[in-house]
């Protein structure tokens, strides 16, 4: 009798275990870094450690190739087929949250203290996501090519001035020893013009669009500012101090490496072959200030969550999950990435006190700016590219901003502003 | 001496003509030659060789380490086994569909024929570029019966890679043109024997159909093999992806070069097999109809 009793116990026991091994609910998460095995491989991490965790939730993972990934989120808006969790870049947010794909975050009061300005997604005074690591830009250098050449190694509290860098293209390129004093990447055409060019027009004082009102860009692309850089920015190439339009991909990966660039203009992803190619020798430098204030972008691939989602409290979780500092460090420490938390990176290998890339933290804390904060960015973004192109091709300074800021403001016509204001 | 002169002149006009023949052969080899051989290489010898004709040789630091990198990168087996399924499901019925419409606008009569083919023909100037978003669209709307009975929309499925592509109106034309040069003395003896529509189609026409039959499986296969936009819009899970789409999968913030050059030798072996195993009716078909591929 006792033997039956303790086997109904048993098979009851099972029988209530068995609904609370398959409670939890499955979150779907879109993921851009198919074919990136680093990122993928911490992720996977993240995921495992989170639905280990509790017994809620369950995020399943569907991961896509980086170029083709907003494609598939846009299809997947049309399609009503979006998942609970998204990944984002940090300039189409705004897009996507304008277009009701997205979201605002619910988090718990304080998770984000101490994140980089550029790894928290803010729009409309709400999160709507948030990055584990941000990707950090500076100029490359080599100490030995410098001290050379009796040029002054700018600090972040002491960076060149824009005569001092112009002064430093200039000698360096009568050196003779290189093929041109500094590389920008005009190679990478697309985004990287936007998130490594732009910062040098806000240096000068200027920007892409008013970001009092998000409404005109007049006066603050094409004013004095705006003809300030454009008029520095052609000279440059008029000099042959950097390479034009028409650089080869090739010498963009190699060039500063196999010496045939005194400079680099590049992010912190590039930064381990630097430093394995030149050890001490290597530098990582401040952008320089050209009367504004020195400059660089900011944000990357960060966490969001979509407006269709049946389980926002869900989703919240698994993002407030994995941005805890041991999963910063991992991305930090595998993929190369700046962590997003100070205390994350001095945990971390490549960005702790004294390590190799501890430089690229202080740049983000120091000289980061978001790019603009508008739906309207991805048209402001190619307004900017093709600016930036015609005047290094030698085009009329004026005219061209002036039909750039034509071309934006008449997008933000077009779009009813954006949700910025009546238009 | 006027023999001689002769002679001589023919020897120079065949070696000039060779040497066309291989200039043209090389200009379009090297492509090909420089794609096998970076993938060979690492990245930076790659971009080194770039720039020289070290690029079309097999120099240096050469290995098969790409190959294996990028079969650890990317699920390579998964994607190839779903595009030979999608694409050859998709020549077999496009093949079986578009010539059985073409038979029936070439030889059959019936009320609005000239109209519709027209029609057909009209579509050739819709890039699928503006009609994908209202695909999409459709084919999440459409039902399935699936293992858990009928379910709605079509989406992360073989059959959205496969079913909107198997009508295909260059397809019907191909075959309506060749079929229209056939002499109807043909058809029409065999009906005078008795033969039934289905056997004139099947017995009469189809085997004598070789050469378009190639053209249009080589045009279609092009197009199934290359797939990138639609399985984008589609497809969510890397089980269902194509070949094309993997290509992405090299795009990282440091492009693998030399991955993506391995990759795409991979990815053009298949065609290049397709396209040899056609070749003599794919020619012959140019040749007698004048269809440029």
């Amino acid at each position: 009798m006792n033997r039956i009793l303790a086997m109904l116990l048993l098979i009851t026991l099972l029988l209530s275990a068995a609904p609370l091994a398959s409670a939890q609910t499955e979150l779907s998460l879109w993921y851009h870094g198919a074919g990136n095995p680093e990122e993928r491989a911490v992720l996977l991490n993240v995921i495992e450690d989170f639905n280990a965790s509790q017994s809620d939730w369950s995020v399943v993972i569907e991961e896509f190739p980086q170029e083709s990934y907003n494609s598939s989120i846009v299809a997947a808006a049309l399609s009503g087929d979006l998942p609970d969790i998204i990944d984002v870049d940090a300039p189409v947010m705004p897009g996507w949250a304008w277009s009701g794909y997205m979201a605002p975050l619910n988090l718990s009061e304080g998770a984000l203290d101490g994140f980089l300005p550029g790894a928290v997604g803010v729009y409309n005074g709400e999160v709507y996501a948030v990055g584990l690591w941000d990707a950090v830009v500076a100029i490359y250098a080599r100490r030995s090519v410098l001290e050379a050449n009796d040029i002054r190694i700018p600090t972040l509290e002491e960076p060149w001035t824009g005569e001092e860098f112009d002064a430093v293209l200039e000698t360096l390129q009568a050196t003779g020893d290189f093929e041109n004093a500094f590389d920008v990447g005009m190679a990478w055409k697309g985004e990287w013009y936007t998130y490594a060019f732009s910062p040098f027009l806000q240096s000068f004082g200027g920007d892409m669009i008013d970001r009092e009102t998000y409404l005109t860009a007049e006066g603050v692309f094409n004013g004095e500012a705006g003809l300030a850089f454009g008029e520095w920015w052609q000279s440059l190439f008029e000099r042959g101090l950097v390479p034009g339009t028409s650089q080869d991909p090739a010498d963009r990966d190699t060039g500063f490496l196999d010496g045939k660039y005194a400079l680099q203009w590049n992010g912190n992803w590039a930064a381990r072959a630097a430093v394995e190619a030149f050890g001490d020798d290597a530098l990582f430098l401040p952008a320089p200030d050209f009367g504004s204030g020195s400059t660089i972008g900011a944000a990357s691939w960060q966490f969001g969550i979509s407006s269709t989602s049946e389980h926002p409290e869900g989703a919240n979780a698994f993002i407030e999950f994995a941005i805890q500092d041991e999963y910063l460090v991992d991305f930090s420490n595998f993929g190369g990435l700046a962590p997003a938390t100070a205390s994350a990176a001095a945990m971390s290998d490549l960005y702790h006190e004294g390590g190799p890339l501890e430089v690229f933290f202080g740049l983000s804390q120091a000289q980061a700016l978001v790019r603009p904060v508008t739906p309207g960015y991805a048209n402001l973004s190619l307004s900017f590219e093709k600016a930036v192109t015609d005047i290094a091709d030698g085009a009329d300074i004026q005219d061209t901003l002036d039909a750039a800021v034509d071309e934006i403001e008449q997008d933000i016509e077009d779009n009813g502003g954006y949700g910025f204001g009546d238009m | 001496m006027n023999a001689m002169s002769f002679e001589t002149r023919h020897n120079l006009s065949i070696g000039l003509r060779y040497a066309l023949l291989i200039l043209i052969a090389t200009i379009f080899i090297f492509p090909i030659l420089f794609m096998v051989m970076s993938s060979l290489k690492p990245d930076l010898q790659m971009l080194r060789d770039s720039a020289s004709l070290r690029a079309f040789l097999p120099v240096g630091d050469i290995s098969l380490n790409n190959y294996a990198e990028a079969f650890e990168r990317v699920p390579i087996v998964q994607f190839a086994f779903n595009s030979v399924f999608t694409t050859s499901v998709s020549v077999a019925a496009s093949l079986l569909l578009n010539s059985m419409a073409a038979f029936s606008f070439a030889f059959l009569q019936w009320r609005g024929k000239a109209i519709v083919l027209s029609l057909i023909i009209a579509t050739f100037i819709v890039p699928f570029e503006v009609i994908a978003i209202p695909m999409l669209l459709v084919a999440n709307n459409l039902p399935w019966i699936g293992p858990e009975g009928i379910e709605i929309g079509w989406l992360n499925s073989y059959h959205v890679q496969i079913i909107p592509f198997i009508a295909d109106s260059l397809g019907i034309f191909l075959f309506y043109q060749y079929f229209r040069d056939l002499p109807d003395e043909l058809v029409e003896a065999a009906r005078i024997d008795g033969a039934s529509i289905w056997q004139i189609y099947a017995r009469i026409v189809m085997p004598i159909a070789g050469p378009i039959v190639a053209t249009v499986a080589i045009l279609k296969f092009l197009v199934m093999w290359n797939a990138y936009i639609w399985p984008l819009m589609t497809i969510r899970s890397e089980e269902l992806r194509p070949i094309m789409v993997g290509l992405q999968y090299f795009f990282q913030l440091n492009i693998a070069w030399g991955e993506i050059m391995a990759y795409l030798s991979m990815v053009t072996i298949p065609v290049l097999i397709f396209y040899l195993a056609l070749q003599r009716a794919f020619i012959e078909s140019i040749a007698t109809s004048g269809i440029k591929g």
